[in-house]
């Protein structure tokens, strides 16, 4: 009764092309934001921030990359952590090698370069599809592995093959704590995920779901399989490439290529499909429930277990934590095979008869 | 109907977390708290799980004994999994806990890299023996970290001295090939400048064979290996990928006995399942080695296991990585048995005074004997300048069911490391534009 279209009239075409065409939409997203840039950082204590909130964002923003190109594009990827690599070491190059790099610049560098590897990799796309296409792409995450770990210039010459940054600055003011450092990500993320809504119902938006319903059917009615399906590719790895950056520059602060390894690819596929395909809401679910879920199981289990007088190991909540995780995993598949976000617009149209339902 | 079921897991959900915020806080006051950072899980769950073990108790020994001059040791462990991301996550759940964590033993060279990065904002300082930054030994740059009694420069440097004196002479090994097997990652690069060093120095060749983790898959390391038949082999390996090595070793047919291991290659979980086959198979320690006859190991079976209070299994008590736990235990005890000796015995020291107690550890052999660790350990002494403290090394070989000494103690060349930590300690200083700490701020 109260969330519904009826009675918001749109009386010019720009209206009418909003973002949230329902009044309380913008509200909510208004009031999320709000909450984000302004509530938060007044409750958030330096764990939550630094172990809960910074991970989050920012694989939520990688989830998000992988949703265009796997969810709105149909282009099932594996190469995910490659590409977050490939931004990763392009950034820290950008900032070791130019004297007086600002941080932003280098990591939206980072983020161009990862977009020059993610369209070479994707042209494989242009010729197979779906599951073969995942087992390209794992071409790039092997690639890139290699490429990190043997060519010694891209880690600066480092006799580890780790490689760190600190002393982080954006407009003269550091990135330091916790706060600083959340609001950078969230900033980032913000920006992005507009964007990418944005992007989304665009003309390109449309091509990429025209390919993804039926790329036979889209290439009869005009669209370009090798743009659409390249451009996916392109925007997709450049953002993954920024949350690479920032995974490296914001959350570890030194790193090697296995913080970037086939493992985080899956991780992410999984926050995609968990989280919903074809949303960008979804990507934020599934990668809180990737990122935030293990820890809270992992905090929650021995408490639960001194609840009830029982001490359990240190191994045992590891496993457990597993156990549950994985069993969440299937019970979400089976209830919801379309994701979080699916729930999510279940409760969004139920809300619209709420407190009248038929 | 469906909502409902979600509605009520979410319910359930919020109970729990309130729970958790709600569950009373175990600490009571006066005590030292040392957080534990395992890995009981994961790729490195055999070797990683006894360090946990003996880590735990030598704390509950502590405290049978009375404490650190009547404080109270607390050990809270978080499982890592080897993994850097939940390490980090570890380091911020426990840092702040228990009125502040002492000093971190991450056990992981991953780990070790990105916490040396937030260590100093948080003034927390970290053990990494034989683990981590070799450069870190250098205190006038790395003011936090200490890699006491060694590094992976010192295993390397006496690995390849107890080869020469095997062989009659550094000259010896001239024209000889050295084969590196090695994790293909920090922790297994990390020992190849020192044998690049030594190869160098002394004419030999290397050949270098990286494994790409956890280390499950070598028949393509182990065929360059029959291929290319070099004198020795030098592995830079742990958890799972040690015995695999070994294995493929045994199949390519490559003698054990010109197998070395370095200080996390040679240990009763990676040997045990392969029993007599592995007989020869050497590795150098620093320091420790399996020591089932020490007193402390005695001494933590009487006053721990016995009033069943141990940690893991009876019969891993003495075991080398066992006892990698107690002296990772002992030393964190006794940097703040030292820093009470300055800041007021008996009270409860902040990570920022244990620093000052790891950089100022003196334990001469009567105070490691008085420790139980008579004959286990050489003297320690750490410096301003040296976080090291030792580079004492031993090595043992396996004689099909248990290690045996190989040979007498051995000192890394500090001619040859103290340079090369220098430089390396100098190009990090220079690539993070710090400043190497004036003299003035030893005695702080």
């Amino acid at each position: 009764m109260f969330y519904r279209e009826n009675g918001q009239f749109k009386t010019t075409y720009r209206s009418d092309l909003q973002i949230f065409p329902i009044a309380q939409d913008r509200i909510g997203v208004l009031l999320l934001l709000a909450f984000a840039f302004i509530a938060v950082p007044l409750m958030a204590d330096e764990y939550t921030f630094r172990a809960i909130l910074i991970p989050f964002l920012i694989l939520s923003l990688a989830a998000l990359g992988l949703n265009i190109l796997v969810g709105y594009c149909g282009q099932v990827s594996l190469g995910t952590g490659a590409f977050m690599a490939v931004g990763a070491y392009a950034a820290y190059n950008f900032l070791v090698r130019i004297e007086g790099m600002p941080l932003l610049v280098a990591i939206l560098m980072g983020g161009v370069c990862a977009t020059g590897v993610g369209v070479l990799f994707g042209i494989p796309s242009l010729r197979i599809k779906g599951l073969y296409l995942a087992v390209a792409t794992l071409a790039a995450q092997f690639f890139v592995d290699w490429t990190f770990l043997r060519i010694s210039w891209f880690t600066n010459n480092s006799s580890s093959g780790s490689v760190s940054v600190s002393n982080l600055h954006v407009f003269g003011l550091p990135i330091e704590s916790p706060l600083q450092r959340y609001m950078l990500c969230l900033g980032f993320v913000a920006v992005f995920a507009l964007l990418a809504k944005n992007l989304v119902r665009s003309a390109i938006g449309r091509e990429w779901m025209a390919i993804r319903d039926m790329d036979v059917a889209a290439a009869v009615i005009g669209i370009r399989p090798m743009y659409a399906k390249l451009t996916a590719f392109a925007v997709s790895s450049f953002i993954v490439g920024v949350a690479g950056a920032l995974w490296a520059f914001v959350y570890l602060g030194s790193w090697e290529p296995a913080a970037f390894s086939i493992d985080r690819s899956f991780q992410l596929l999984f926050m995609v499909i968990i989280g919903g395909l074809g949303s960008i809401m979804g990507s934020f679910f599934g990668a809180a429930f990737i990122v935030v879920l293990p820890i809270f199981l992992n905090q929650a289990l021995p408490a639960l277990g001194s609840l009830v007088g029982v001490v359990i190991s240190t191994a045992l909540v590891a496993h457990v934590e597993l156990m549950i995780f994985g069993a969440l995993i299937v019970w979400f598949l089976i209830v919801e095979p379309h994701g979080l976000a699916k729930l999510w617009s279940i409760g969004k149209q139920k809300l619209r008869l709420w407190p009248f339902p038929h | 109907m469906k909502l409902k079921t979600i509605a009520s897991a979410a319910l359930f959900v919020a109970a729990a977390a309130g729970a958790l915020i709600t569950a009373p806080a175990s600490a009571q006051d006066k005590v030292q708290f040392f957080p534990s950072l395992t890995g009981r899980t994961g790729p490195v769950a055999p070797n990683a799980t006894p360090f946990a073990n003996g880590y735990a108790d030598y704390m509950k020994l502590v405290n049978a004994r009375g404490g650190i001059n009547g404080v109270k040791t607390l050990v809270e462990e978080c499982e890592t999994a080897y993994a850097t991301d939940r390490g980090v996550e570890c380091y911020e759940r426990l840092k702040g806990k228990h009125g502040g964590a002492t000093v971190f033993q991450p056990l992981s060279t991953g780990i070790t890299f990105a916490l040396t990065e937030k260590i100093p904002a948080d003034k927390i300082p970290m053990i990494t023996s034989g683990y981590g930054r070799s450069d870190s030994a250098d205190g006038g740059v790395f003011k936090w970290n200490f890699p006491l009694i060694g590094h992976y420069w010192v295993a390397g440097d006496t690995v390849l001295q107890h080869i020469a004196k095997k062989e009659g002479g550094w000259d010896k090994l001239r024209g000889k090939k050295i084969a590196v097997v090695y994790h293909d990652s920090p922790f297994g690069k990390e020992l190849l400048p020192i044998v690049e060093e030594r190869s160098k120095m002394h004419g030999f060749t290397l050949q270098l064979l990286p494994v790409p983790a956890p280390g499950v898959e070598q028949k393509a390391v182990w065929l360059q290996v029959r291929q290319q038949r070099p004198d020795f082999v030098v592995m830079q390996t742990w958890g799972v990928m040690t015995p695999t090595a070994i294995k493929e070793a045994i199949a390519t047919g490559y003698p054990r006995e010109k197998m070395f291991g370095t200080w996390w290659s040679g240990a009763e979980p990676d040997l045990r399942d392969i029993g007599a086959a592995a007989k020869g198979y050497s590795a150098v320690m620093m320091q420790h080695g399996a020591e089932p006859n020490s007193p402390v190991a005695k001494e933590i079976l009487a006053k721990v296991h016995d009033k069943s209070q141990g940690t893991g299994p009876r019969d891993e008590v003495g075991q080398v990585l066992y006892m990698r736990g107690v002296v990772g235990a002992m030393l964190a005890t006794e940097g703040v048995r030292a820093a009470q000796e300055r800041f007021g015995k008996g009270k409860v020291v902040t990570g920022e005074q244990a620093r000052w107690g790891y950089e100022n550890l003196n334990l001469t052999q009567a105070k490691l004997d008085a420790l139980g660790f008579k004959d286990v350990m050489r003297p320690v002494s750490t410096s301003c300048a040296d976080h090291m403290g030792s580079a004492w090394a031993r090595v043992h070989t396996w004689d099909g069911a248990k290690f045996t000494w190989a040979s007498d103690w051995l000192q890394a060349d500090d001619q040859i490391i103290r340079p090369m930590v220098r430089g390396s300690a100098e190009k990090y200083a220079g690539e993070k534009k710090l400043t190497r700490r004036p003299p003035s701020d030893c005695q702080s």
